[in-house]
């Protein structure tokens, strides 16, 4: 199930915000479950920016490498270090310990161009078939 | 367009594997996840749908002559009962499919092609058949085709067969009782481990792919198997070769034989051997975590000296590993090959095939 309170993009990120106005992003389920087993996630450095829809990193299964889209444009505060050695947590917990960036915000209005977790279940279930 | 489904298509569905189009047939990518099909197939054993695989029956007193003269291998020397791989080459000498030719006896075989070929080498075969004393049937839907592989699949065979199957020797085949049902059992597979490759009537499919899996054999998709192949250093067709590319490019030229009477590549194939070729397959390791993907370039210098054809990570080894092809005077001299990965130039090292072997 996806999480209710969740935002999400057509291009499978999902983006939460956290008690002290950050946001976590991360890749959703279905995405992790179509990639397969997730082997290397690249990620920017703490402090750079990322944009609305635009690329900011890559992520890679055994299948093949796929490109990460920005939910929404910030800055970076952190990156999900354990990834470097359990880049499997995507595949296990996409919603929780798969998580791949915090970020500060700009611009809160982007959330609006985004679907809400219902929306998105429909959006899959159409990719699906 | 349909997908074509094979004999297990309910069972897989049922079984809530992640199911994919390939090469026009509805496939199981994977089951549990490919790494974890990956380890169970290298610790104890798994198992496969292949039955999208081509299956052509050809028979006729002109049938061993007739594939003898399309086929890279000796079909003339083959004992009933016994398997070989090779290769189907045009008459420039490029590569049409690889395949394996099962012989029943000296008027009757089997040619397993790819699925995704089986139409191109069918095409190919009935332009060189004699009008006569040939008869070449797909029986592609007759049966099920299943892979059982790994240290274990041997012993998972026996408890359900009576006679002592690690005796078959590899590329034999034999027919014996499963459950009941008449099955044919070749010692072949496409992993790198050991096991067997079950032709199942189409109807008992599903019983005996059932009965594997209660044993303990893992049920696994083409992705595993692509995974398993590239460990074990397989070529895949289409991805490893194709019509522009001949056999001693590739390496396969062990499964060659450019000298036999009536040879349909013997003469391009016999130059290409005499002048050498231009480029050859070879494996590589690539530094960092990016994998090598198929159609990136490898540079030395700045010069552009071949491409990836197959690459991904191998959780058996640990490390990324990838199959492509180098101008052949700098394979011996192995320095700074760089692999283009989109757009960051990472070091590759040639290594000697199989990256894996048991």
């Amino acid at each position: 199930m996806n999480p209710s309170e969740f935002k999400f993009s057509e291009e499978h990120e999902w983006v939460n915000s956290t008690n002290n106005g950050e946001f976590t992003i991360g890749i959703t389920d279905f995405a992790a479950g179509t990639l397969g087993d997730v082997v290397f996630v690249e990620l920017p450095e703490v402090g750079s920016e990322i944009k609305q829809f635009e690329k900011f990193g890559e992520i890679e299964s055994v299948k093949a490498v796929s490109d990460l889209f920005a939910p929404i444009s910030g800055t970076i505060l952190k990156k999900n270090e354990n990834l470097t050695s359990e880049p499997e947590l995507v595949n296990q917990d996409a919603y929780g310990d798969g998580w791949l960036i915090t970020i500060a915000p700009k611009d809160l209005t982007e959330l609006d161009s985004l679907m809400s977790s219902q929306d998105y279940g429909k959006f899959t279930e159409s990719q699906s078939h | 367009m349909t997908l074509l489904k094979t004999p297990l298509n309910k069972t897989h569905i049922e079984s809530g594997a992640r199911m994919v189009p390939f090469a026009g047939w509805d496939m199981p990518v994977q089951y549990s996840g490919i790494i974890e099909e990956v380890k169970a197939v290298r610790n104890a054993c798994g198992l496969f749908d292949v039955s999208h695989m081509g299956r052509i029956d050809i028979q006729g007193s002109a049938a061993s002559d007739f594939l003898n003269k399309t086929l890279s291998v000796d079909v003339n020397k083959l004992k009933p009962n016994r398997a070989k791989y090779g290769v189907i080459c045009n008459i420039d000498g490029g590569i049409i499919d690889d395949c394996i030719v099962y012989k029943f006896d000296s008027d009757h075989f089997l040619l397993v092609p790819n699925a995704s070929n089986k139409t191109i080498v069918i095409d190919w075969l009935n332009q060189h058949k004699p009008k006569s004393n040939v008869s070449m049937i797909d029986i592609t839907t007759q049966h099920a085709m299943i892979a059982l592989q790994g240290p274990k699949g041997m012993q998972t065979l026996n408890d359900q067969v009576q006679s002592d199957m690690s005796l078959l020797k590899m590329f034999n085949f034999t027919q014996e009782a499963f459950c009941g049902t008449d099955v044919m059992i070749a010692r072949t597979g496409y992993t790198g481990e050991d096991g067997v490759e079950l032709f199942v009537p189409e109807s008992k499919a599903a019983h005996v792919w059932n009965i594997l899996v209660d044993s303990g054999a893992k049920p696994c998709g083409l992705g595993s198997r692509d995974l398993l192949r590239l460990e074990a250093g397989l070529l895949l067709h289409g991805n490893d070769m194709n019509t522009k590319i001949n056999p001693f490019e590739a390496g396969l030229e062990k499964f060659v034989n450019c000298d036999k009477d009536d040879y349909l590549a013997g003469p391009a194939l016999r130059k290409i051997r005499s002048e050498g070729p231009e480029k050859k397959l070879v494996g590589f390791y690539v530094d960092g975590n990016r994998a090598a993907r198929p159609g990136y370039t490898i540079n030395h210098g700045a010069t552009q000296v071949g491409y990836i054809t197959s690459g991904t990570y191998s959780p058996t080894l640990n490390r990324n590993i990838a199959l492509g092809y180098v101008l052949t005077e700098l394979i011996d001299n192995n320095k700074n090959l760089k692999c283009d990965i989109r757009g960051q130039f990472t070091d590759i090292v040639i290594t000697k095939l199989p990256f894996y072997s048991r």
